[in-house]
């Protein structure tokens, strides 16, 4: 993942890229496309305007051709700035997008014409193109042929590569019934066969909206970029009235100043910053989303993240390793706990489970033991029968397992098993832990006289080993962070309500449901959002489905059920259910970085008063040039500065725009105190310095 | 400035504040309709009332119905209003035998008394009989007011409640804030009044012979009601045409501080009522304090601007010490005397007690601004309040979105539908002031009534649809707004300024009312901390004011410049 993000990532400052967007940038030029940004639209109007009065400038030599021909330059490059912050963006994902195509064309699909027909081979197969499959069709694919759509395997079994889609290349199984049943369209199975029931439209496949959303090409306002278009328009609107009557005030104090003049004072006012990088931050939004491996199907999904106030996360997975591990060896009062450690390390050598994997890992790493070489053993492999493990000596044997198995094995009852023992095996399993009995047993010969030696053994237990749900280190910390972002995180788990406070105590979550059901999942989704917040998680099953569909945001695993996929509005490539905590992160991200440039452009405009107004109206009234406090170097220079500083500010802020602002895990008030002073106050107080230096500039080269 | 002149200004401002707490906890109460003391009295009344006109109390309206039955009440109080004043030769107590009120002004004063601007193109003294100011005019300044307090109280609604279908009962509403807060309020500051002196009197002019033998005619009235509700009820229209300077309507320094008091103190209450029926009375006492911000640098601008006076009469060898005295009333002083001219644009009341023609230039450019950022310092009462709930909501969207979730405004989420409602609202008063002003700035037959040329005629032109559309109805003076085309013009000014601004505020008030409340969290951006309130003042500011500025430019600001360059008009 992390190598694929780095490849992408070199993309962005790719030169053919720069090429391939600038020439976008020019045919994104049509006032059609670009009436969807009134912003940006009005500026395109106004430049066309200012062109057709230099031409008359120009033909005519009236006026002053050689300003309004710059004047016409600057605002026809403010508009390409913001179509080319828009074309950069959306090129990001275009090289992405092509290689998913290639993945989907040309696919020929083998459709069963008797789909109940019992035997795949027996010739009822056509083939048609994939692009013509419908849902409810059954199509036979076969080692090394491309799965041609989307569906539910209806029988048999094969190891797919879905490396298309995750970009990891380790095969996957998958087979009919269950929880791995879905089969994703244009991924290949390497091994066997399968028949697959199409579940998607033609043209709706899972890859189908994927290159549809890396490219851009579905994208719609999310609700609050709606609100923010809402927003800019009334602003411009507002503005296009104070400039549009400042003609008439103009006139009645003998002050018109030029077409040309009002022009530049409209743009400048206008919020052409954020108008022009808004739809350049939702495609760099959802491409970061894309980057990390997480699909969502809508932009709305991506904002909904940045809103979430409860998160429901799975224990198994997530908040712990998959699997219990060995934390602990408790030894019995007169045994050494490194004879423990050996006995439990010798015992476990055949247990090829992930818990006698870590019975091992830890014995080697707390008692630094060495791989015992072992002659003339017998190995006792773990069995779900008898769940024990354990080693054969010549003279004594070793047995590790569940409780009552191993002392079943040692020939005691629990009520046999010395009080110290049963102690610790409460203890163990009040703190959530699974306790590991470990028992040596001897072979011990007793001779009597004049008798044939008799064999009988003595059983010892040795002690105890703590298997735990081991907590993934770091997350600790995560949830804090979240908590600081006020995010609550709760935890599911089948676990019984002791274990699961055990755990959530140690994972610093702030609430945990314990003994889930899915019913329960969904009670507690809707009570959450009953109380106002908005919920998110993640799942894979079937029985997720109902849950996924009522979150806010539910992250599908693209490893889960077609049903699953289908109930969330996110999918995670990678299948990792951590990663609903990057999710709000970027979903916050996103949001962040449009606040802080529309915070940013707006607090511009004071500046640029201070630099046009007095420019404006110091023909008529000399006395205004009092209102120059950046001692510009002469009102047409000021005006073109002002100009100028508004066209640059776009495209210097695009790397901003596309990277989204620096995020931290704290809480809304120190956030939005930091942000106010970066972008708020900064954007106060920038301006004046830009526009200041480009008068210097444009003073230097004779421009004005 | 000296230090005696803030101490005045702090009294004030103190007593304000003290007051506002108490009276906004009580009103909280009485709208939400619990039992108070008042309601062992008037609680029968009140009853009375519906059971006269048929209205069920406890059936509340959605926006529509609300905003429905606002309109239709208005749209009578218009009807009836214009009928007094068209017919008062023939209607009782007219001492002095006025004539009717010609129909181009009768429709400007109708419709101007039914806005809360009380923009008064008259001299009452000259034109209303007794049963017009009474009946007529005063009654619209109680209807008026409780009419601003209901639909304030409809926005309050859309916070409180949560996924809600209705906003209240207009009828209900309007009787209660007349009936236990505007009534009972008049009652004690018109008797406050009376003892500073001011006349209450269903007695005619009285002739009297000044000490020069020459005779000069005394106008009377019931000047001391009518004065209490013209404060209190944000109203502004004066008794007489010199408004508060007049020494009957404000006979002395202490009436001077209860007219300023009676101005502040209900819309602040109303603030702090707010902030009680959302839950949060902090959230109330933020917002106070983003007006207290600029309503204080306000005053503050106007005070340093008057006691620095025109170095142009400096020169001519007046004495600079006592600032600029023009149009001012000695027994007022300069301190008060700008507290009243930030105060009464802050709020949308347009009583005046100096001329404000006559102020310096950056003197004048205060009450002109002010009342373009909105008339939300505080505001009238209840149209203040919701113009600051509208930008309180733009600010939270153009901010919240730094803190990474969808803005929300005491818990209602922000969307597109509300911001385009807010941006409609606010688009109302650049619309109708530039917009009118730009027309008559190069209309001959508008021009011909200034009487000041250069940048001081424009300011006049500012000020008056500045006033109008604001609803505020003060007067820069020096401008005859008594001509059909100024009659017409701010007419339409004042209902856009009313009615094209609170119908979107009130459909956003529908649509925030119908959604879930959202909890606070860590995570929810901060609306009652100081950082919100520096930003709510920026985005007044910037969203609310900056437009205006090429045109201030031109007036007040160009004039200033020119007046330290020795230049006058």
């Amino acid at each position: 993942m992390s190598a694929k993000f780095k490849t992408r990532r070199t993309l962005l400052f790719d030169p053919a890229l720069l090429i391939e967007a600038a020439a976008d940038s020019v045919r994104k030029l049509n006032p059609k496309t670009l009436m969807r940004n009134p912003v940006i639209f009005v500026t395109e109007v106004v430049a066309a305007l200012v062109t057709l009065l230099w031409l008359r400038d120009y033909f005519s030599a009236t006026g002053s051709p050689f300003f309004s021909g710059q004047i016409a330059a600057w605002l026809w490059f403010t508009v390409l700035f913001a179509t080319f912050a828009e074309a950069i963006a959306e090129g990001r994902g275009k090289a992405q997008a092509a290689a998913l195509r290639a993945s989907r064309s040309d696919t020929m699909a083998k459709r069963l014409i008797d789909p109940q027909g019992r035997d795949h081979l027996d010739g009822v197969i056509e083939n048609v193109n994939a692009l013509s499959l419908n849902p409810g069709d059954v199509v036979l694919v076969e080692a090394g042929d491309i799965i041609p759509s989307d569906g539910e395997i209806v029988e048999g079994v094969a190891s797919v590569n879905e490396s298309a889609i995750t970009g990891e290349s380790a095969a996957v199984i998958r087979e009919a019934g269950g929880d791995r049943s879905a089969v994703t369209g244009g991924t290949t199975v390497l091994s066997d066969w399968i028949k697959v029931r199409v579940t998607a439209q033609p043209g709706e496949t899972f890859v189908d909206r994927m290159i549809a959303l890396v490219e851009g090409a579905e994208r719609q306002k999310t609700p609050n970029e709606l609100a923010l278009s809402v927003l800019l328009a009334g602003l411009t609107l507002i503005f296009l009235i104070a400039v549009v009557t400042l003609y008439g005030l103009a006139a009645y104090s003998g002050a018109v100043p030029s077409v040309v003049v009002l022009v530049a004072l409209l743009v400048t006012l206008i919020p052409t910053t954020i108008g022009g990088l808004l739809s350049a931050i939702g495609i760099a939004g959802m491409n970061r989303l894309v980057r990390f491996n997480v699909l969502a199907t809508s932009g709305r999904a991506v904002e909904a993240a940045g809103d979430v106030d409860t998160l429901l996360l799975d224990k198994t997975g997530t908040i712990t390793f998959g699997n219990r591990m060995a934390s602990e060896f408790v030894a019995l009062p007169g045994v050494d706990s490194r004879r423990l450690a050996e006995a439990a390390l010798l015992a476990s050598l055949a247990d090829e489970t992930p818990e006698g994997r870590s019975i091992v890992a830890l014995a080697k790493g707390d008692f630094g033991l060495a791989e015992p070489e072992v002659f003339d053993a017998r190995a006792i492999p773990f069995a779900a029968q008898t769940r024990l493990s354990g080693l054969d000596l010549s003279t004594k044997s070793l047995r590790k397992g569940a409780v009552d198995s191993v002392l079943k094995f040692a020939g005691l009852s629990s009520e046999q098993a010395p009080p110290e023992f049963r102690a610790a095996v409460d203890r163990i399993s009040r703190s959530g832990g699974t306790p590991l009995a470990v028992v040596e047993t001897r072979n011990v010969q007793a001779h009597a006289v004049g008798a044939d030696a008799v064999a009988f053994t003595e059983s010892e237990l040795l002690g105890l080993i703590h298997l735990k749900d081991v907590v993934k280190p770091g997350i600790k910390a995560r949830f804090a962070a979240l908590r600081a972002m006020g995010i609550k995180t709760v935890m599911i788990t089948g676990d019984n309500p002791l274990t699961a406070a055990a755990i959530a105590t140690e994972a610093g979550v702030d609430d945990f449901l314990a003994e889930a059901t899915p019913e329960d999942k969904l009670n507690f989704i809707r009570k959450e959002q009953t109380g106002g917040r908005l919920v998110a998680m993640c799942g894979d099953g079937t029985n997720d489905a109902p849950a996924l569909a009522q979150a806010d945001v539910g992250v599908a695993m693209q490893s889960g059920t077609q049903a699953a996929r289908e109930a969330g509005n996110m999918v995670d490539l990678d299948s990792d259910p951590t990663k609903l905590i990057e999710v709000v992160e970027i979903g916050k991200q996103l949001l962040m970085t449009r606040g802080a440039l529309t915070t940013f452009s707006i607090a511009n405009d004071v500046a640029k008063y201070f630099a046009i107004l007095p420019a404006l109206f110091v023909a008529a009234y000399p006395e205004l040039g009092a209102l120059n406090v950046m001692h510009l170097a002469s009102p047409q220079s000021a005006i073109l500065s002002a100009v100028i500083f508004n066209a640059i500010i776009i495209i210097a802020l695009i790397p901003l725009a596309l990277k989204g602002v620096s995020y931290r895990a704290v809480g809304a008030a120190s956030l939005l105190r930091r942000n106010l002073l970066v972008y708020g106050l900064g954007g106060l107080a920038a301006p004046f310095v830009g526009i200041k230096l480009i008068d210097v500039a444009v003073t230097a080269l004779n421009l004005a | 400035m000296t230090i005696n002149g803030w101490l005045q200004i702090a009294l004030v401002i103190g007593l304000v504040l003290i007051a506002a707490r108490p009276l906004g906890l009580y009103m909280a109460a009485v709208f939400d309709g619990r039992r108070t003391l008042a309601s062992v009295a008037l609680g029968p009344v009140e009853r009375g009332f519906y059971w006269l006109a048929g209205v069920s109390p406890e059936k509340e309206q959605g926006w529509l119905a609300y905003t429905g039955a606002m309109l239709m009440f208005s749209a009578l109080g218009f009807a009836s209003l214009y009928a007094i004043l068209r017919l008062q030769a023939w209607l009782p107590l007219n001492p002095q035998g006025f004539e009717g009120v010609p129909p181009d002004l009768a429709f400007n004063t109708a419709i101007s008394f039914l806005t809360n601007t009380n923009w008064q193109a008259y001299g009452g003294e000259t034109t209303m009989s007794h049963f017009s100011q009474m009946a007529g005019l005063a009654v619209h300044n109680f209807l008026s007011a409780a009419t601003g307090i209901a639909l304030a109280l409809a926005v309050t609604r859309a916070f409180s409640r949560g996924a809600a279908a209705t906003l209240g009962n207009f009828w209900v509403d309007l009787t209660r804030a007349t009936l236990y807060v505007l009534l009972p309020l008049s009652l004690l500051v018109a008797l406050a009044f009376v003892a500073t002196g001011a006349p209450q009197t269903f007695a005619g002019a009285v002739d009297a012979a000044t000490l020069e033998g020459a005779k000069q005619t005394i106008a009377l009235g019931p000047v001391a009601s009518q004065e209490a509700i013209k404060q209190l009820g944000t109203n502004g229209g004066g008794f007489f045409n010199a408004n508060a300077a007049h020494p009957f309507e404000n006979p002395n320094a202490f009436a001077n501080i209860l007219q300023i008091w009676s101005m502040l103190t209900v819309s602040a209450a109303l603030l702090v009522m707010f902030g009680k029926a959302v839950g949060a009375e902090r959230q109330g006492w933020a917002l106070l304090g983003a007006v207290g911000v600029i309503l204080l640098s306000g005053v503050a601008l106007v005070y340093a601007a008057e006691t620095a006076g025109n170095p142009l009469l400096a020169a001519l060898g007046l004495d600079p010490a006592q600032g600029n005295l023009e149009g001012k009333e000695l027994r007022f002083g300069q301190a008060l005397t700008a507290l009243y001219v930030a105060v009464t644009t802050g709020l949308s009341c347009g009583a005046v007690n100096a001329m404000h023609d006559s102020l310096t230039p950056l003197g004048g450019f205060v009450p002109l601004f002010l009342i373009q950022l909105g008339e939300v310092l505080p505001g009238g009462v209840g149209s203040g309040l919701y113009g600051l709930v509208v930008f309180a909501v733009l600010a939270v969207f153009i901010a919240g979105l730094m803190v990474g979730r969808t803005p929300e405004f005491l818990g209602k989420k922000i969307e597109a539908r509300e911001i385009k409602l807010a941006m409609l609202a606010v688009l109302i008063l650049p619309l109708a002031i530039l917009g009118f002003s730009a027309v008559a700035a190069v209309l001959p037959s508008a021009l011909a009534s200034l009487a000041n040329a250069g940048p001081h005629g424009l300011s006049e032109i500012l000020y008056t649809y500045t006033s109008a559309a604001g609803n505020n109805g003060s007067a820069f003076a020096g401008l005859n707004a008594n001509t059909p085309w100024w009659n017409v013009t701010t007419a339409i000014s004042m209902i856009l300024g009313r009615f094209g601004y609170v119908i979107p505020v009130m459909a956003m008030a529908g649509s925030l009312a119908a959604k879930k409340k959202a909890a606070p969290s860590a995570g929810t951006f901060p609306t009652d901390g100081p950082l919100f309130v520096g930003l709510l003042v920026g985005v007044i500011f910037i969203v609310g004011g900056l437009q205006f500025f090429p045109a201030l430019a031109l007036g007040p600001i160009v004039e200033h410049v020119l007046m330290l360059a020795g230049k006058t008009f």
